[in-house]
């Protein structure tokens, strides 16, 4: 397998590909490799929404060749944390790559007018976007479809108009339902005045051993839909949660003023299933079938005329923008979730930046001359919807401070103390104890999926935990799924890939590793996205946790500042940065 | 937990490759004695069948397969079956597969006769025997025949490798009655 990087450079119009095997080689591929290129490619201090500020996608030895390895990792600096950018988005995105035959694209420079790239195989076209700059992102995405080659096996990655307007939280839209939604890709496409990629290839993959790899496909094929290791993933979908963290005091309800919601049963995963559900989607390559859709079905007039939209929905949007929020209906939480889909922001960070306002607003911080008179109260679904096409429009300075972030906005305005951001990154929707808090202050992105902290406390919920075996699991996890990101698997799969399974699926395309050089690899990649977040200014000793984490009972009772300072003094001695 | 709708991926561990089969009385004997031993229990053939596109999630599980299967490569243009979308990836998908018609034009339409029409009504392709003409192609109307890299076409061979592969039920093999003898 030959394995290159596909360079294209939006400033001088053009695009080469160059071998990079010894790359690979070293770091696998995925984020492996991603970070790697990201140290190559951003030198120190870069400004992230300038032309020297880079994009890579990057796929693994694994993509469209075994079941359920369906990312491409995004790494970029985020125009969010000022450090490192790290997105996973699914789709077909890391399909069409495979068959393009590029296992990595570098995006430099800045276009001169809207563009989008089109890359079908080995020909690589920045064509004219000013007539689509503008136009949202769901239909962006319709009107590229008709214009680009390769139906049914291509992928188009489009941002809309919050990334065109730099909002340092918008993200990228995947083939209409998946995203790359968490730290700013959007504005980087925006500052870049990329609209969209388009990308489809023809390529066929030759296996060295054919009937080794039929044998080890079956066997992991299997493992996905017979055994009940991706059960949760294939019923209700990840909004199963809701209920479960609602009734373990976990779910972050209005701004984390509380930990479980009084109407969390009609936002349930169940509610949703019953009541909206009419469709299930895959990415190419998985057939779990994850994707849920659900049917939002409106009057618009008393003549029984109907509009219907297509939302998808999974737990994180129904914490942020439903229980952070204090909505409580599934309707309200699904036309939160399309204005985020079209405007193209990551409906997390927009869901924290509101609830923040929301609060702030009720305390005298803001008042209606900043909001200019959108009335943001919990459950205001219409004032929220405003808001939100506020934030990209920037009419003011107040929403052009929502549209940086909620640390931003909260230092301008005060209210710190309930800004839910850690490193930077508004946080996901766990309150369910320190390792949680923990882990996301310590993830190389701030994200929940570095380590699985929500995990590690669920665990510890039920029979409990020394704090140090907590540290030790987050270590553990941000290692080992540095591998796993490097192949580039789903993390709702990970049941799947066990390490033996990881060695003979890697065998088969002709890589052979054993488990020390696995883990190894996973230290490696960690270090060197520590050394890039170092060099861009992060700094673990000195990180803010928002006081509303010490103040609001979670899952595992009231966290104390003691015990999350003494979990970060821990990792720090075991990671041997004293 | 089992949510795989019919389907053991056990049974797939061979390669399916086998022709059309045509599955007989058992057991096998001569043709004149099987005509008396048998005269009520009509020869039938393997047909692949999209018993239920509505039920597809756009996986391409079945395409995989399929080239998996029959070529052992890695490629959706290896592949006989054809999961396309309309409208993107929020319009339905269309499943298109082989009809193996009793009466196929494609094999009407060969002029070569590369695609051979054998006395059970399933048509075999003999890739020696194609000049990559095309006419097969034009003539399936419901677009089941595409050509690949090599310019010949990809054919169909009811093995139900894909069938084995679909999460969903989507695909089945029934068993039709043979157009000849």
């Amino acid at each position: 397998m030959l394995r290159k990087v596909l360079y294209i450079d939006l400033s001088k119009e053009e695009s080469w590909v160059e071998e990079r095997q010894e790359l690979f080689e070293r770091w696998m591929g995925g984020t492996g490799v991603g970070i790697r290129l990201l140290q190559e490619e951003c030198p120190a201090n870069t400004d992230p929404l300038s032309a020297a500020a880079p994009i890579i996608f990057s796929i693994g030895p694994l993509n469209g060749i075994f079941p359920v390895a369906t990312k491409t990792v995004a790494t970029f600096k985020s125009p969010l944390t000022g450090e490192l950018g790290e997105s996973y988005a699914g789709g077909r995105l890391s399909l069409a790559l495979r068959f393009a035959g590029h296992e990595a694209v570098v995006i430099r420079g800045q276009a001169e007018q809207p563009s989008y790239i089109s890359i079908n195989d080995g020909e690589v076209k920045i064509k004219d976007a000013t007539s689509i700059w503008g136009i949202d992102a769901q239909t962006t995405g319709v009107i590229l479809r008709d214009r680009e080659p390769g139906v049914g096996r291509r992928s188009i990655i489009r941002i809309g108009p919050a990334g065109e307007a730099k909002v340092r939280y918008a993200g990228v839209v995947v083939d209409t339902y998946r995203h790359f939604g968490r730290l700013g890709l959007g504005a980087v496409f925006g500052s870049k005045r990329l609209k969209a990629l388009v990308i489809s290839g023809t390529e066929t993959i030759d296996v060295p051993d054919a009937k080794r790899y039929k044998e080890v496909y079956n066997r992991l094929y299997k493992t996905a839909v017979q055994t009940d290791v991706m059960e949760k993933y294939h019923d209700i979908g990840t909004s199963v949660n809701i209920s479960a963290l609602n009734w373990l005091k976990g779910l972050p309800t209005n701004n984390f003023l509380l930990s479980s919601f009084p109407q969390g049963e009609n936002i349930s995963g169940e509610m949703f299933a019953e009541n909206h559900l009419f469709r299930r989607l895959s990415c190419a390559g998985c057939p779990i079938g994850c994707v849920h859709i659900a049917a939002l079905k409106t009057a618009f007039s008393t003549h029984h005329e109907f509009e219907v939209k297509k939302v998808s929905y999974d737990y994180e949007p129904i914490y942020s923008l439903g229980s952070n929020l204090g909505v409580g209906q599934a309707e309200g939480v699904l036309q939160l979730i399309d204005v985020c889909e079209r405007l193209g922001l990551d409906v997390m960070s927009a869901g924290v930046v509101l609830s923040w306002a929301t609060e702030a607003l009720e305390k005298g911080l803001i008042t209606s001359k900043e909001t200019l008179d959108v009335p943001l109260q919990w459950n205001g679904v219409d004032g929220y919807t405003r808001a939100l096409e506020n934030l990209v429009k920037a009419p003011n300075e107040f929403y052009g401070a929502l549209a940086r972030g909620v640390d931003y906005a909260a230092k301008k305005y005060c209210g710190l103390d309930y800004a839910m951001a850690l490193g930077g990154n508004e946080v996901s929707g766990y309150h369910t104890g320190p390792a949680s808090i923990v882990g996301q202050l310590v993830g190389v992105r701030h994200s929940h999926l570095d380590n699985a902290g929500y995990a590690v406390d669920q665990k510890a919920v039920k029979k409990p935990m020394e704090i140090e075996m907590m540290v030790d699991e987050l270590i553990k996890e941000d290692n080992s799924r540095g591998v796993f990101n490097s192949l580039v698997g789903c993390l709702f799969a990970r049941g799947v890939y066990t390490e033996e399974n990881i060695i003979d699926s890697l065998e088969t395309v002709g890589i052979i590793k054993t488990k020390d050089d696995l883990m190894e690899l996973g230290k490696r990649i960690f270090e060197e996205k520590y050394k890039f977040k170092v060099q861009e200014g992060f700094d673990l000793s000195n990180v803010r946790v928002p006081r509303r984490f010490y103040e609001t009972v979670s899952a595992a009772g009231l966290v104390t500042p003691e015990t999350v300072e003494e979990m970060l003094g821990l990792y720090r001695k075991k990671r041997g940065w004293g | 937990m089992r949510f795989l709708q019919g389907v053991d991926p056990e049974m797939i561990e061979s390669p399916a490759v086998e022709e059309n089969k045509e599955t007989e009385a058992k057991p096998v004997l001569r043709p004149a004695e099987k005509e008396a031993a048998t005269p009520a229990k009509p020869r039938t053939r393997r047909r692949l069948k999209v018993a239920h596109p509505e039920r597809c999630i756009g996986c391409l599980s079945c395409m995989f397969a399929c080239s998996r299967m029959r070529t052992g490569t890695v490629s959706l243009q290896n592949s006989a079956i054809k999961v396309q979308t309309q409208g993107g990836i929020e319009g339905d998908f269309r499943v298109v597969v082989c009809r193996g018609c009793q009466d196929p034009p494609c094999a009407r339409a060969c002029p070569t006769g590369a695609m051979e029409k054998r006395p059970n009504g399933s048509v075999v392709f003999h890739k020696d025997r194609c000049i990559g003409c095309g006419s097969c192609e034009k003539a399936c109307l419901v677009g089941a025949v595409t050509f690949g890299k090599e310019k010949k076409p990809i054919k169909c061979i009811h093995c139900g490798a894909c069938v084995d592969f679909c999460p969903h039920g989507v695909l089945m093999l029934e068993e039709i009655p043979t157009s000849g003898g």
